[in-house]
């Protein structure tokens, strides 16, 4: 359904949306880690606050509720001095029968110049950025079950954070891959950097059947999976998928996949551990691993606020 | 064509040495202002004997053409070690010229602290001037064509030049 050409660049090549990490280019990811890296510094300091984006009006069009991703976003936004206004649509227009491109035309009347859209539907950030004017930017805050480009950029933000070159780097993606828009973007982003092995480990029924066509090599058991690995990328295991036939139970998931410090060992001892969160504890990953000292979960957080800033700062100067 | 001779930029950096020794104490904090300024407050910094750590600035997220030319491809973490608020604070810069970096520059060094003073040292002073703003220690006066631009170079060996460019 993609039209042939990336219908994320502009006319030079520069990112004009950011709406999925497939199909970008490295050296477009490296600007957006190392600009991200540059603001890094800035949210350490007293004023936590550059006027770069001062006077535009930046819209969390949110059709699907997340208060985490929304509140990431909300504050990098109000970091780089923009104007925020959070919409959470699903209890205002859509429940009167206003379709999704009438709501976006409404707020682009009201001069918008970025929407943040979260969409339970694949391909909906895709459908707003076609529809909206030249002005305007549309960065994808996760889609059904496509893609979540932020995410996975913080991911591997984070990973060269730690371990510097991807280029040498062994790499396991944990859990509910099938649901994840999560893993596909964490996927995308670290083959394009160049890591040489990555791995999916879960369940047969959590896996989607074509994986492998993606570069990764499937496993279903963590003790031959996680062996020799250098980073732990840890999936949340959503409550919707665990009843049904997907799962027996939690505490059968945590059994086999869940991370504890006896399975952490089999990796690298300097492995180091991410979660894209909410966490289940107890269900995909252990608390002492969670709090433990080779986790980099609560880092990732930090993080997400620097790639988001560098994110939004791009697209409003392309 | 003629190739104009460019003061040698060795040179110049003592002369700054020079004018700015009687004017700073060990507590006085230069900041370079990335890439020449930088380069330049490292020497000076040795030069002068000062006690606090030089600092640099890159103005990106500061700069007043964002709307028309938009980032640029690498932005350089600022970094200032030391206490801003209250510090007798010199900016340093490779090439004066619209005032616009030194203003975007001060605005940033806000986002740090109060500081007591700011004065400005810079290699060259081409002039053209789009805000008021003037340097204190200035190396040389030049005097460039439209369409002219001087540029700061260093080498393996850390030596710095004076490059004239053309568009």
């Amino acid at each position: 359904m993609f039209l042939s050409s990336n219908p994320q660049l502009n006319k030079n090549g520069e990112l004009h949306h950011l709406l999925s990490i497939e199909g970008l280019p490295a050296d477009l990811l490296r600007q957006i880690l190392d600009t991200a890296e540059s603001f890094v510094g800035v949210t350490q300091r007293e004023v936590k606050k550059v006027p770069l984006l001062r006077g535009k009006a930046i819209f969390n069009l949110f059709f699907e509720p997340s208060t985490r991703t929304r509140t990431t976003f909300e504050i990098a936004a109000k970091r780089l001095s923009a104007d925020v206004i959070n919409l959470a649509i699903n209890v205002s227009s859509q429940s009167k029968g206003e379709s999704v491109l009438d709501t976006v035309a409404n707020l682009a009347a009201m001069q918008a110049d970025m929407f943040i859209v979260r969409h339970s539907q694949s391909g909906a950030p895709h459908l707003i950025a076609r529809h909206v004017n030249e002005e305007i930017h549309v960065i994808n805050a996760g889609d059904g079950r496509h893609a979540h480009p932020t995410q996975g950029l913080l991911d591997v933000f984070t990973i060269r954070h730690y371990k510097q070159d991807f280029t040498k780097l062994r790499v396991a993606i944990v859990g509910d891959v099938l649901h994840s828009r999560v893993a596909r973007s964490q996927i995308h982003a670290l083959r394009t950097l160049g890591v040489p092995e990555l791995r999916v480990i879960g369940p047969k029924t959590l896996l989607p059947s074509n994986v492998d066509n993606l570069g990764v090599h499937v496993y279903h058991d963590m003790a031959k999976g996680l062996k020799d690995i250098d980073v732990v990328m840890m999936l949340r295991l959503q409550n919707e998928r665990m009843q049904g036939s997907f799962l027996p139970s939690p505490q059968e998931f945590f059994k086999f996949y869940g991370l504890t410090m006896e399975k952490l060992a089999l990796a690298r001892p300097d492995a180091i551990v991410l979660h894209p969160g909410p966490m289940n504890r107890g269900v995909e990953i252990d608390s002492v691993v969670a709090d433990g000292n080779q986790s980099v979960i609560l880092p990732q957080v930090t993080f997400g606020i620097a790639i988001r800033m560098a994110v939004m700062s791009i697209l409003a100067g392309n | 064509m003629s190739v104009r001779a460019l003061p040698d930029a060795e040179a110049l950096l003592t002369s700054l040495v020079q004018q700015m020794r009687p004017h700073v104490s060990p507590m006085t904090g230069l900041i370079g202002i990335v890439t020449g300024g930088a380069w330049l407050a490292e020497r000076l910094h040795a030069a002068l004997g000062l006690k606090v750590p030089f600092g640099t600035l890159d103005v990106s997220f500061y700069r007043d053409d964002f709307q028309h030319k938009g980032l640029k491809r690498k932005v350089a973490p600022s970094d200032i070690p030391f206490e801003v608020d209250a510090c007798d604070l010199i900016l340093i810069d490779d090439v004066l010229y619209t005032g616009r970096t030194i203003r975007a520059a001060m605005n940033e060094l806000f986002d740090y602290g109060r500081p007591s003073r700011i004065r400005l040292a810079s290699l060259v002073d081409r002039g053209g001037r789009e805000l008021p703003i003037a340097a204190q220690f200035v190396g040389a006066n030049i005097e460039l064509a439209k369409g002219e631009s001087i540029e700061l170079t260093r080498d393996a060996q850390g030596r710095l030049a004076l490059m004239l460019t053309r568009e």
